[in-house]
């Protein structure tokens, strides 16, 4: 006997582009429903990290429970799935689609369809949702919610007759917005009296509860006390506490079919809490696992030091916590010449990396380097092996290599007409082929195919900036394809900086070795002496700059007696060059590394 | 009595008077403009009891060199002069031929008001002369002319055994070639000591406003190092060698009590906003008083004392503090002196990179000096010894 009747369940995730609204949605839903007062409410409150709420964008999905009267004047239980907009949290929207039968598909109504809209629909259509389109900031004057609703038909081929209209911001449509969740959203099925079957649909650290693992049960019930096992990996635990969020964490007795919520025991092993995984009651297990999620596979690899050698164990610690919070990200120890020990890490994108960076400085306070972003490369061996290169500093000597394969992707642009040719221009300096090229209403939509290489080198910023900020993006990793790619290293005062080293195709070699030696050029302080900053391929020289010896620092006058006020000065310098990396006899702020492979070309 | 090394340098007493005429656009002094005019008397009486206090803290010193700085010292009457140096007296034994040093803003009212102060016992004047130029001095926010800065040079050279001037450089739009003459017409001017600073733009003040808002451009780096460059060539000509990084005298003419400041010597400092750095049996202690006139005023009148901070340094603030004032100085700094303030030595291999890139070169016996090459860039010098 569940507490709510299955049928009166509705387990939904918001989707859409990045900003389009999902979590001021989510807001007013909560609102609406009484979940929170007006006292407990704040903007987008389910973004609860210090990062979400600074940057205004979701990385986690979040879940919360909603209880509504509906006009058939029945008891409803709605779960909300919050999911984030951007493409590198792309893995979250889709375990959220996992444990849901239906999606929100909010859309601006002032911008319309965007990469990230279509890519997220693609998603839920995947997983046979049932989805409402909304069709969200009607209250602006630059809404034309007819026109985008055109474009949901045209573009994504989606009945929007029924699509609901609404103000997010200002709450107007929120109760029709509640009504069609009920109404249109299928209930979840599954069997009470079956064996517990449920998915692990995420599992997060949590200081005072340790491990929590949000869970969707299928079949069966969860209760207090149990004994639960994950069947893939074989874990076996006591359950200490059930319950639901409201967002807050609040105990239940139990969870039945079709609900959501979440488990804590005495997890202490990440690696035991593998999402995707399904939970079965250890002496009564179900028959058959769950199919789980697509393992992610990291695209973006970066080196992570610690700016102070001492603080290695501490990283190490940190990224344990934070891999807890956030599966998504992988890491190993790695070695670097000039940068000591440190982490070789695999991200989803260049978003992901910089907020996994940044997590780990603001709240394991540790000041960390980053190396330049690469892809994964297949090395096809001389002597017929294969070798994965995560990291250029680990290229073997050139003649052993037969020929170097790398990622490609497929991206989606889609852009007002205006910016096209600069949006083309800059797929084909890429080395981009274009497999596409119609339109969505006014509307540009390209599809090129984009060796990835080429991608996280500061393409979205480039993309932005050509565009003024109104292209989307979105793009997956389709293949690996042979390219005649080249170790490009740069040399400060003739010592190579190997975390700057890179592969580079060898007809774009030179033009991003001469970017980068301009580039250090500014980023790198003078010096007391002339320092050369080169970029070579083997033995040869392909660019080459000089940072001249500093003309001019000295404080002219020396206040009478207060020594107090150049000491505090000097001891600032001393403070900084502890952030320096010594290469030699120069000194590279860290910036430098983090600010030379943001290129404006 | 215990004795320290670096009372070897001598014992200085600073006071400061912080009280101007008018605010200059750069300057970050403890400067301060009282229209309704102060009560002279009564500040008379708060330096007489600072004094005291400074006395009971640093006993038995013989004072060496006195240095009355501002602020515009030349604002107070003579008898007020008199006043602090009797103070002074009281507590300590001032030496014989003790340098004793007033400064004075070149107006004319002020230089009436010279014979009055060698009278007290000032036997050196530095007058911010600043420029030569009436343009550049009204820019500057000058209250004097050229020709009545010159008159005021020419009484205290008939009023005191030694005079100096300031001159500030690297002003907006100044060439190598307009400075040169200006500063060969100042040599002119000169005996035998001169102080020449390029101008800084300091925070808080209105040219940093200025500067902020791109209404006042200052050389660059590389015509900020020419006009240095020009300024060294000059004064070596005329025999006017800088011994300090903004400071030239004829070699036996410099100001001994700031060669007590960069020899990292003993030296009290009384009135608002004076710092100070007296040995004790803990250390050297770094003293500052409060800034605010009226509040230091205050302070004293309660405390017997302005002193806000009384930090006994750690031997590493201690051994930066050395090596950021001794640096500046041609002559140098001994390493084994370091050693003893800080407890470590300096860094071999910095040391020999150092020497290697022609920033610094060994001195007579043991003694490390910045080289010429190196006193244009001798804050990241000093950062790279020190780190
Ligand atoms: N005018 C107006 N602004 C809205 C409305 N809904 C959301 N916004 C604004 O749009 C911006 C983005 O809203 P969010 O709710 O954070 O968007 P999101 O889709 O959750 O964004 P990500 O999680 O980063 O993908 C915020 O500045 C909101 O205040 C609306 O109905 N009208
Ligand atoms: C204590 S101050 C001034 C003394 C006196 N009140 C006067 O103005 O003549 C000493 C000297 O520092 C110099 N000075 C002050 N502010 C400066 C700045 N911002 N840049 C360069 N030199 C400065 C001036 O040459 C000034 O004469
Ligand atoms: S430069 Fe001299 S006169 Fe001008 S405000 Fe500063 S201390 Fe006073
Ligand atoms: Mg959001």
């Amino acid at each position: 006997m569940t507490s709510h009747p299955i049928d009166t369940i509705r387990n939904f995730s918001i989707v859409a582009h990045i900003d389009h609204g999902k979590s001021t949605l989510a807001d007013r839903l909560i609102q609406q429903t009484g979940t929170l007062t007006a006292r407990e409410m704040t903007e987008q409150v389910l973004d609860n990290m210090d990062i979400e709420k600074e940057r205004g964008i979701t990385i986690k999905a979040q879940t919360v429970r909603l209880e509504y009267r509906a006009q058939d004047g029945k008891d409803y239980v709605l779960n909300l799935m919050d999911t984030p907009g951007h493409v590198d949290f792309a893995y979250e929207v889709s375990r959220s689609l996992a444990a849901c039968e239906g999606s929100l598909l909010v859309v601006d109504a002032s911008q319309g369809v965007e990469a990230q809209t279509l890519a997220n629909v693609y998603q839920a259509l995947d997983a046979n949702h049932e989805i409402v389109p909304v069709l969200n900031k009607i209250d602006l004057p630059a809404a034309e919610p007819d026109r985008v609703k055109e474009q949901i038909e045209e573009v994504i081929g989606l009945d929007a007759s029924d699509a609901v209209p609404i103000s997010a911001k200002t709450g107007i449509g929120i109760d029709l917005v509640l009504e069609a969740i009920v109404q249109r959203l299928p209930p979840p099925k599954g069997d009470e009296t079956a064996p517990l079957k449920a998915l692990l649909v995420d599992s997060w650290y949590d200081a005072y509860l340790g491990v929590v693992v949000l869970v969707r049960i299928v079949d069966g019930v969860l209760k207090k006390g149990m004994t639960i096992k994950m069947m893939g990996t074989g874990a076996v635990y006591g359950v200490d506490k059930v319950g639901v969020f409201r967002p807050k964490m609040t105990d239940v007795a139990r969870l039945g079919p079709g609900e959501v919520g979440f488990l804590t025991g005495s997890i202490k092993e990440v690696a035991d809490t593998a999402v995707g995984d399904t939970i079965t009651e250890d002496k009564k297990p179900t028959a058959a696992m769950l199919p789980g999620f697509k393992p992610v596979q990291p695209v973006v690899f970066c080196g992570l030091f610690p700016v102070d050698a001492a603080d290695f164990e501490d990283l190490r610690a940190a990224m344990g916590r934070l891999r807890l919070n956030d599966a998504s990200f992988s890491y190993e120890m790695e070695t670097s010449a000039a940068l000591g020990f440190g982490f070789r890490c695999g991200f989803l994108g260049l978003l992901h990396l910089e907020i996994i960076q940044e997590r780990l400085e603001r709240e394991f306070n540790l000041d960390l380097i980053s190396t330049a972003p690469s892809v994964v490369y297949h090395l096809n061996m001389r002597d017929g092996t294969i070798k994965e290169l995560h990291n250029p500093a680990d290229m073997p000597d050139v003649m052993k290599i037969e020929t170097i394969e790398e990622p490609w992707i497929r991206a989606t642009i889609l852009t007002p007409d205006e910016y096209l040719g600069g949006i083309l221009k800059l797929c084909q300096d890429r080395r981009g082929v274009q497999i596409d090229l119609n339109y969505v209403g006014k509307r540009a939509m390209v599809i090129y195919d984009l060796p990835l290489n080429e991608v996280v080198f500061d393409f979205y910023d480039r993309l932005k900036s050509i565009s003024k900020g109104y292209a989307s993006f979105d793009y997956a990793v389709t293949d690996y394809r042979e390219g005649d790619l080249v170790k490009m290293s740069i040399l400060v005062n003739a010592e190579p900086v190997d975390a700057l080293s890179m592969l580079v195709h060898r007809d774009r070699a030179e033009s991003r070795g001469r970017a980068m030696c301009e580039k250090l050029k500014d980023l790198i302080p003078r010096h007391l002496f002339q320092i050369p900053v080169q970029a070579a391929i083997g033995g040869k020289i392909i660019a080459r700059e000089t940072i001249r010896a500093l003309s001019k620092d000295v404080t002219a006058k020396c206040y009478g007696g207060d020594a107090t006020r150049k000491r505090k000065l000097l001891e600032k310098q001393k403070e900084g060059k502890k952030r320096m990396r010594q290469f030699g006899r120069v000194e590279i702020p860290q910036e430098a590394f983090i600010a030379a492979l943001k290129m404006d070309s | 009595m215990i004795r320290h090394p670096t009372q070897d340098a001598g014992f200085g007493v600073y006071v400061h008077w912080p009280f101007c005429q008018s605010k200059c656009p750069y300057c970050d002094f403890n400067s301060h403009v009282r229209t309704g005019g102060i009560d002279e008397e009564r500040y008379l009486d708060a330096f007489r009891r600072e004094i005291a206090h400074a006395g009971d803290m640093a006993p038995g010193r013989t004072v060496t060199s006195i240095f009355l700085g501002g602020g515009t010292p030349s604002l107070m009457r003579p008898q007020t002069t008199a006043g602090l140096l009797e103070a002074i007296a009281t507590s300590w034994t001032i030496a014989r031929g003790a340098e004793i040093t007033l400064e004075a803003n070149p107006t004319s009212v002020e230089a009436e008001r010279f014979r009055g102060y060698r009278a007290a016992g000032v036997n050196r004047v530095s007058m911010g002369i600043q420029a030569l130029n009436d343009g550049d001095l009204r820019r500057l926010g000058r209250l004097h002319s050229v020709a009545e800065a010159l008159a005021a040079v020419d009484v205290a050279r008939r009023h005191f055994p030694r005079y100096s001037f300031d001159l500030i450089y690297a002003r907006p739009d100044q060439t190598p070639a307009a400075w040169k003459a200006e500063l060969e017409r100042a040599i002119g001017e000169a005996a035998d000591h001169l102080s020449l600073y390029q101008l800084t733009i300091e925070p808080g003040t209105w040219f940093e406003r200025l500067h902020a808002a791109g209404k006042l451009a200052i050389p660059d780096p590389e015509l900020s190092r020419i006009l240095y460059d020009v300024t060294q060539e000059v004064c070596d000509r005329a025999g006017l060698p800088a011994y300090e990084i903004s400071n030239h005298a004829r070699p036996g003419a410099e100001s001994r009590h700031n060669l007590l400041y960069w020899r990292y010597g003993e030296y009290a400092g009384v009135g608002p906003g004076a710092h100070g750095r007296i040995m004790s049996a803990r250390g050297r202690t770094a003293t500052a008083t409060e800034r605010s006139p009226e509040d230091w005023l205050a302070r004293v009148e309660r405390h017997g004392h302005g002193l806000v901070e009384q930090t006994v340094l750690t031997r590493e603030e201690a051994g930066d503090e050395f090596l950021l004032m001794g640096l500046r100085l041609r002559e140098g700094i001994e390493p084994s002196r370091y050693r003893t303030i800080s407890g470590r030595m300096l860094d071999h291999e910095r040391i020999q990179d150092l020497l290697g890139y022609g920033m610094i070169a060994h001195r007579a016996g043991s003694r490390i000096a910045v080289t010429p090459a190196g006193f244009p860039v001798l804050d990241s010098v000093v950062a790279d010894l020190a780190a």
